[in-house]
């Protein structure tokens, strides 16, 4: 059990830098997953996590000892690559204690672990099966097995599901988070899949061309994400963006002009005096809605907004509708009983009290000042 | 333009049955997407359809004609690789004018100015044209790919896992766009993957195939309303079905151990479907959307649960809820009801969305037609 602190972290390769000033900290027992597209320097940093790589800048903390400079193996730390499939002519048994023996381990020692690790897993009744003759969430416990039996202080895994089946891979996620539920070991997982890091992250840290772009709970950076970078990252399928320009009218009262829509959107006071309060009448803003929070209706209503309808996307237990609206393509989440004929006119209502509105220029939310 | 006719398709390589029996029946202009596991003999029937694999049993048509014995290049399909195989050191245009200027199509030069200017249109690379393809981005590249492969106005458009290289925000923008490519072309589509919800996003129907045996074929909705069997019901769905072991008594099922155990009501149909079993080992399926969540107990089959961890996906909450410690299940809810790890709860099972399946042969018990 360990507590991963780093400072100040800076890592370049050549003119490139991979990870810009990092500043991270990362409790005893918490599974924090970094996120963030291909070259968003989350492996980097991983890597110097685990004495792989050396920082340029910055220190790194082992539950307060400084371990920037120390090799990777006497930081006791479990760097799991991927959880690969198993070995099918060895039992479950001769798969656990696979990384062990290779390791030297004693054959005591390899017995005292794998039975430690297979209690965890409840695998306990199955160490002596071959790989086929498992059911599928067995399997995966194994594989998991395989990676529990050293019992390190702290587990690095870079995108260790990244190249299994999508069914196999939601099992896993359920099994990573259960098994940490169950046995709380810190834990830094890697991935550029954002459901792999709502489903399974206490907290999760958002790159971008190494920077930080922000650090929540899953619910936090899907309900408050603080730029237009995590808006859209987050979600399935993200937030939706239209440009927009507050203007108040003579009796004080501000609205939202849309852009490249021919239509202004009245406002709550909350969003009024948010705007009001940041200066931001006549400036160019982005109004951001989630799927779940668009209306779609077939008729006329007021405030709504006109659009043709451009894709269905069903999902069994809801629809993604995805209609245009100008040069936007806006995604709207409904009922799975919604299945109008693409190519249909429809309109838009936008659940206010649920928008964010982001600065056009810095990207950044203007919800938290 | 074609249809695509598989009668009795059989494909061995030694032992193992790549493809076994299948009858495949592909309409014109339709997005038919074949769905299933690694190994399941998804890519194996694509190969066949395009002739770089010879069948041992059974035939293939396309259209009226039977293709067994001709090459690949008089079939004339198109074929999409999940690995982009693009010519780097040209530019997209010249990637995309290649297949036409092959000596079995000489096509004249205004003619294929015309089609790259409409294909490019299409796929949204028309302001690429000039780059190297080396400088784009895996999305752009990919789109080239698929431009390649439609240039040249194929009879049938193979494709094998195009998306899966993709980082996970590309891919949910390409799906929309290749369903909306696949309207706009009105060209046929046979498409293999293991992601389900790329099946269930695009396809027009899905065939779930596994070990080689084609499960179930049918339109989105009846695979996952209707699944056949327990293969079809699991791999279809995200957050996947529980599956309950239960007993059928009665009128009820009992789920669960004896001591403590989950008296489940069966409606009027599904009573008289278990009236019918041989067996009284069952399993009930029943989808974790058609659970809902309350603090009070509900009318009907409402159940006690303890909150054993949850996944905050940002739109819902994935709750585990365990009744007992070896009955543990999924149900969504809401965030706004805001429920913790720990909290106790009702789990209320919507029996008219549940499926039952007979434990020993896992298919669908259902009434005959």
């Amino acid at each position: 059990m360990a507590e991963i602190v780093l400072e100040n972290i800076v890592k370049r390769f050549g003119n490139l830098v991979a990870v810009n000033n990092l500043n991270l900290r990362i409790e005893d027992k918490e599974f924090v997953v970094l996120l963030g597209p291909s070259g968003c320097g989350k492996t980097t940093t991983l890597r110097m996590i685990s004495g792989l790589e050396l920082p340029d800048e910055g220190k790194i903390l082992l539950d307060g000892q400084d371990v920037t400079f120390k090799r990777a193996s006497r930081r006791d730390i479990a760097f799991v690559f991927q959880l690969y499939a198993l070995y099918p002519h060895m039992t479950v048994y001769g798969n656990m204690a696979f990384p062990l023996k290779t390791q030297g381990f004693s054959k005591e020692k390899v017995d005292e672990e794998i039975k430690m690790a297979a209690g965890l897993l409840k695998i306990d009744h199955i160490l002596n099966k071959k790989p086929r003759e498992l059911a599928g969430g067995d399997m995966q416990r194994v594989a998991l097995g395989r990676a529990l039996v050293r019992r390190p202080k702290a587990f690095l895994l870079d995108e260790p599901i990244g190249t299994l089946d999508a069914k196999f891979r939601e099992e896993m996620r359920t099994e990573l988070k259960k098994l940490h539920v169950d046995i709380g070991a810190t834990t830094v997982y890697v991935t550029h899949d954002q459901v792999e890091a709502m489903s399974m992250g206490d907290k999760v840290v958002i790159m971008n061309k190494g920077d930080l772009q922000q650090i929540g709970t899953p619910s936090e950076v899907y309900h408050n994400p603080e730029n237009l970078f995590v808006a859209n990252f987050i979600g399935s399928p993200g937030m939706n963006f239209i440009e927009c320009m507050p203007v108040k009218d003579e009796g004080g009262n501000v609205t939202l002009k849309m852009t490249d829509v021919n239509q202004v959107i009245e406002l709550p006071d909350n969003l009024q005096k948010i705007i009001i309060k940041n200066n931001k009448i006549d400036h160019e803003l982005i109004l951001g809605i989630r799927p779940e929070d668009i209306n779609l209706e077939f008729k006329e209503c007021k405030n709504y907004i006109n659009a043709e309808v451009y894709i269905i996307e069903t999902l069994g237990s809801y629809n993604i509708i995805d209609v245009k609206l100008g040069k936007y393509t806006i995604r709207v989440r409904t009922l799975p009983t919604v299945s109008p004929d693409i190519g249909t006119g429809c309109c838009i209502g936008l659940e206010m009290n649920s928008i964010t509105l982001f600065d056009k220029k810095t990207e950044k939310s203007i919800m938290k000042n | 333009m074609a249809e695509v006719k598989l009668v009795e398709l059989t494909k061995k390589f030694g032992d193992i049955t790549a493809v076994n029996v299948m009858n495949l029946d592909i309409k014109d202009r339709e997005f038919f997407v074949l769905l299933g596991p690694t190994g399941a003999g998804k890519t194996t029937t694509l190969r066949l359809v395009a002739g770089l694999e010879k069948p041992d049993v059974g035939d293939i048509f396309l259209d009226t004609n039977k293709v067994n014995s001709w090459s690949p290049a008089v079939r004339d399909v198109a074929f999409v690789f999940q690995y982009y195989t693009l010519y780097p050191h040209y530019t997209v245009r010249q990637n995309l004018e290649f297949p036409l200027k092959s000596n079995l199509r000489k096509t004249p030069r205004a003619e294929i100015d015309k089609k790259i200017a409409d294909i490019s249109k299409i796929l949204h690379i028309d302001h690429l044209l000039d780059r190297q393809t080396v400088n784009l981005s895996g999305g752009e590249m990919q789109r080239v790919a698929i431009g390649r492969a439609i240039v040249r106005t194929p009879k049938v458009f193979l494709m094998d896992e195009p998306l899966s290289n993709l980082d996970a925000k590309l891919r949910e923008e390409m799906r929309a766009e290749l369903a909306r490519l696949h309207i706009d072309l009105g060209f046929t589509f046979f498409y293999v993957t293991h992601d389900q919800v790329e099946a269930m996003t695009m396809g027009d129907r899905i065939g779930v195939l596994n070990e080689g045996s084609l499960m179930q074929v049918g339109y989105p909705d009846e695979i996952y309303n209707r699944p056949k069997n327990m293969f079809v019901a699991k791999f279809v769905g995200s957050p996947m079905v529980n599956l309950l072991e239960s007993e059928i008594a009665g009128e009820k099922l009992i789920i669960g151990r004896r001591e403590k155990a989950m008296e489940c009501s069966l409606n009027a149909m599904q009573c008289k479907i278990v009236g019918r079993s041989k067996s009284k080992n069952v399993f009930l399926g029943i989808r974790p959307e058609d659970i809902t969540i309350s603090r009070e107990k509900q009318p009907g089959n409402s159940f006690k649960c303890s909150v054993y961890f949850k996944q905050s996906m940002g739109v819902e909450d994935i709750l585990n809820l365990k009744f007992t410690d070896d009955l543990i299940f999924k149900a969504l809810a809401p965030p706004r009801l805001s429920i913790d790890v720990g909290d106790s709860l009702y789990a209320t099972f919507l029996m008219d969305r549940a499926h039952i399946f007979d434990a020993e042969t896992e298919e669908r018990l259902e009434m005959p037609k």
